[in-house]
């Protein structure tokens, strides 16, 4: 009612710029997507055949197997632990409330990497076994290899839980808190209380995260190479790699985008009744139980195995390696110069990316209609595309452009050379299609807590829909939005797919040069570049970790979020804030 | 005390013995010592915060209390070596929200506290009560496409097909606007006087517990002020506090004096009990009555609003430095700017000493 009112009075002229402005942002976000059709279309002439008959099934089906897989490791770890540190008290529950959080900060190719090491025949944990054991001979000690579908599940399994443990657990906090009791007091045991309440309740936060994991596994590239799975990413970049056949990638990743698409379905669908699900219940967190004994000593094995093996372990082989590293050889000006690189393209797109998804966002809240809201989406779409779909995508229409602009600099007796592809504007291009998303969720999530009357007095006051949000808006959601830009910047640090496609010639960055390492055998070597990655990774942790804890975080006369919804809200971008804006509508 | 408690047999008694509970550096609810005897109500009766609803939830199991022992029905619930989950009390709870569960269907809701009976019939029992509170046809709904006061009920309703010992309701009719309210508080109250139960209602508003208590507790603060029925607090509130909770009051310090209070509205006799020394006196609105001018305490009105059934008066009395309310039959008396004199019904006018709150 409210804001149809503002629509009627200020929704004219000025307004429409906004509409307009933000059409353009999300026509950037579509366009790559929209070239891989034209470029499929073309055909990959003799190759197709081959594609068809070796590439795609094979790819299929073990991207297939490795989906079910992860979403079945994540699903159980994440649920299983959202609950555990919700439901129970067990010694040392408030530091794995966020230590569960720290796998986070491990990119999958960097986990991949590490095992590789770690579980060597020749490596600590088989050499430490067999020393247990008192065997001499490295074959005499059977051990399950990592390179495999197995482990590539597992190892992504636990690196990408915490998206599942995140947002379940979120919601077990603040949705279930009166719920439960309400079991309680009908006589439910914690058992029934799980299966018949929370889990229920919790389906469309676990929806949430396990789509999200599963997005993640699609994007990878590193760990499901080495590993020896070789899915679709992996075969689309050796399509283009070792074949050069730009329309050859191009449709296996249309064939990729499909199961994009049936994800975010399949994950729409899960939530549609997520609207009566989150209806206004008091905030209230129901007393958990007190664990003595061995069940405390099993739940605190429990919860530390996951931070173990997902992040522990493999951060602590890296940095010994790493330190190994340094001792040896120093720390070589290569590495300076990629971690240079690396900052300024992530600084680069970070700053293009909170820019548009504010203007995507606050042009969305102006026009309250279906038209901004639709923008909004559709310019976050690049959050469910795998990074190497998006290169793919964006190759033809950026040589294109090159070329013209080649053109067009030789007709004026300049040589230009490739602008957009030679100068990394391609990727700080890829980058924002790709994590626009995340500035734009966070920016949305923090408007959708500012009342509307607030932009109607300020307008009333007579201030333009700019001048509101410069003096208005901007203000009250500074913190969403710094919140938002170190996220983009830190995924766009460890980006690697669409890096290796689209990077100019001797470009590194740290995440480029640990791949070159990998590839050649020597992990060892990209031991320092890997902690830089790490390092950085542990700072968005840390925040979603002192988010969490907090019960609320004080707006200066705003609504008061959670730290939990705003720390949801941040991390899983376009995703969650439907649940905040349409909490207590009708 | 409940008229008829014997005769009510399905209701658990409840005694608390000197709970009390903390958070931390605050004390929620300090030394509590109350019975409910079977088949009665009692509402605890307080501005927020005073305690009132972690008392609610103590009793529940909901939160285990700091000290002081918790019985149901002779046994003990809670105490210093022992602590009774609330799964197992036979305790029936609504909550202020209602807390239905939004992915079960009406009647699932209403079933979910008999999963040790077997299906059949406990989805028999569900569709009697929900036929009971009027909401048979909704029963395959779920709780958004309900309104307010329909999912009230069906709370009501949930709660009390466990056949619980006693019922606990946290602000039960919060949540409905006026009109409705005066509904589902008297159709509630019915149901619980037909069922016998034994029921603690948490309620802020004194007319809600007048309405619906055979007993009031009302607390400050963590501590019971004061408990009886309506009338008792109604008419010999043990000080000031209990006495406003219940009532608009002219307040008026003076001196008593050999058992005497001498005030421009009048001179009281002090009830024993309240010493010589500074006193409060109170005089209740419609404790004050025009006279002709010449008798009794002097005033001039001063203004007169129209509120239906009655108007409210300000008028000004000679020695006194604010002015007094009193109430009119709508049209009679003096109009504003006339003077008159005031009659004082002692009835209506309680003294306390100063010190006391």
């Amino acid at each position: 009612m409210a804001q149809r009112a503002m629509n009627s009075v200020f929704g004219k002229g000025g307004d429409r710029r906004w509409i307009a402005a933000s059409a353009c942002v999300a026509l950037l976000v579509v366009a790559p997507v929209a070239s891989l059709a034209f470029i499929a279309a073309r055909g990959s002439g003799d190759l197709w055949p081959h594609i068809l008959a070796y590439v795609l099934p094979q790819a299929l089906r073990d991207t297939a197997i490795l989906l079910a897989g992860v979403g079945l490791v994540v699903s159980v770890l994440g649920v299983g632990l959202a609950w555990l540190v919700t439901a129970y008290d067990f010694p040392g529950r408030r530091a794995f409330d966020w230590a569960l959080l720290l796998p986070l900060a491990m990119p999958t190719y960097i986990v991949a990497f590490a095992y590789l090491d770690l579980v060597h025949p020749l490596g600590p944990i088989q050499s430490g076994l067999r020393a247990l054991l008192g065997l001499s001979d490295p074959r005499a000690l059977w051990f399950p290899d990592v390179r495999s579908m197995g482990g590539c599940i597992l190892l992504l399994g636990f690196v990408l839980y915490p998206y599942v443990y995140l947002s379940t657990r979120a919601m077990f906090l603040m949705q279930a808190g009166s719920l439960l009791e309400a079991a309680r007091m009908l006589g439910a045991g914690r058992t029934r209380m799980f299966f018949r309440v929370a889990l229920p309740l919790a389906r469309p936060a676990i929806a949430v995260g396990v789509s999200l994991a599963l997005m993640e596994t699609l994007n990878d590239i590193g760990a499901s190479e080495f590993l020896g799975v070789r899915t679709l990413s992996v075969s689309i970049y050796a399509t283009w790699i070792n074949r050069s056949n730009l329309p050859g990638a191009a449709q296996i990743a249309l064939a990729m985008l499909a199961i994009v698409v049936a994800l975010v379905l399949l994950e729409r669908w899960a939530r549609r009744r997520q609207r009566y699900v989150s209806q206004a219940q008091r905030a209230r967190r129901a007393a958990p139980l007190r664990l003595t004994g061995w069940r405390a000593g099993l739940a605190l094995a429990a919860a530390s195995a996951p931070v173990l093996i997902g992040f522990l372990m493999p951060a602590a082989h890296i940095a010994a390696e790493a330190v190994k590293r340094v001792r040896f050889a120093g720390l070589s000006p290569q590495i300076g110069r990629e971690i240079l690189t690396t900052i300024l393209v992530a600084s680069a797109a970070t700053l293009a990316a909170v820019a548009l998804g504010f203007l995507v966002a606050y042009a969305a809240r102006l026009s309250r209609g279906a038209l901004g809201g639709g923008l909004l989406r559709l310019a976050s779409l690049g959050y469910a595309v795998p990074g190497t779909v998006l290169a793919i995508g964006l190759m033809t229409p950026l040589f294109a452009l090159d070329n013209m602009l080649a053109d067009a600099g030789a007709w004026f007796g300049v040589s230009m050379g490739l602008v957009l592809s030679g100068s990394g504007a391609a990727l700080v291009y890829a980058y924002v299609a790709r994590f626009l998303a995340i500035s734009a969720g966070g920016v949305e999530s923090g408007l959708a807590k500012l009342s509307p009357s607030l932009d109607h007095a300020a307008r009333a006051l007579g201030e333009t829909a700019g001048g509101a949000m410069r003096r208005v808006h901007l203000p009250l959601i500074r913190p969403a939005l710094g919140a938002a830009a170190l996220l983009v910047f830190v995924d766009c640090m460890k980006e690697l797919p669409a890096t290796l496609l689209l990077r100019p010639l001797n470009f590194e960055t740290l995440a480029t040069h640990l791949y070159g390492e990998a590839a050649r055998g020597t992990y060892e070597d990209g031991s320092v570049a890997a902690m830089c990655i790490i390092l950085v990774g542990l700072i968005p942790v840390m925040l979603l970790a002192r988010l969490g804890r907090r019960p609320s975080l004080a707006w200066k006369g705003a609504v008061t979020p959670t730290g939990d919804e705003m720390a949801r809200d941040l991390l899983l971008g376009d995703v969650q804030p439907t649940m905040a804006t349409k909490r207590g509508a009708p | 005390m409940s008229q008829a408690g014997e005769l009510r047999a399905s209701g658990a008694s409840l005694e608390l013995e000197g709970v009390r509970q903390t958070f931390g550096a605050t004390l929620a609810v300090d030394d509590v010592s109350l019975r409910v005897e079977p088949g009665e109500i009692v509402c605890l009766l307080g501005h927020s915060g005073c305690g009132k609803t972690t008392l609610l939830r103590v009793v529940a199991g909901l939160e285990r209390p700091g000290a002081g022992r918790v019985l149901l029905d002779g046994r003990e619930v809670a105490g210093p070596s022992r602590f009774t989950p609330p799964e197992q009390r036979g305790v029936g709870m609504m909550f202020q929200d209602y807390a239905l569960f939004p992915h079960l269907t009406i009647v699932d809701n209403v079933m979910f506290g008999l999963s040790r009976t077997p299906a059949a019939k406990a989805g028999a029992i569900a569709r009697a009560a929900l036929a009971r509170v009027g909401l048979a046809r909704y029963a395959e709904d779920y709780p958004h496409m309900l309104s307010g006061g329909e999912q009230q009920r069906v709370a009501l309703a949930r709660a009390l097909a466990p056949h619980p010992g006693i019922l606990l309701m946290d602000e039960p009719f919060s949540n409905l606007d006026q009109r409705m309210r005066e509904r589902i508080r008297q159709e509630t109250s019915s149901l619980l006087r037909e069922k016998g139960a034994t029921a603690l209602v948490v309620t802020h508003d004194p007319q809600e517990a007048m309405l619906l208590a055979d007993r009031i507790a009302l607390m400050r603060a963590g501590r019971i002020v004061q408990a009886g029925t309506a009338q008792e607090l109604y008419e010999r509130p043990n000080g000031l506090f209990a006495a406003r909770f219940f009532c608009d009051l002219n307040e008026i310090p003076a001196t008593a004096e050999n058992g005497c209070v001498v005030t421009p509205l009048g001179t009281f006799a002090a009830p024993a009990g309240v010493p010589d020394g500074a006193v409060t006196v109170c005089v209740r609105p419609q404790g004050i009555a025009p006279q002709e001018a010449q008798a009794g305490a002097r005033g001039v009105m001063l203004t007169r609003r129209f509120l239906g059934d009655y108007e409210v008066a300000q008028v000004a009395v000679e020695g006194l430095e604010t002015a007094v309310q009193m109430r009119l039959a709508p049209g009679r008396g003096p109009a504003p700017g006339e003077a008159t004199g005031l009659h004082v019904d002692p009835a209506h006018v309680l003294v306390f000493r100063r010190d006391s709150v």
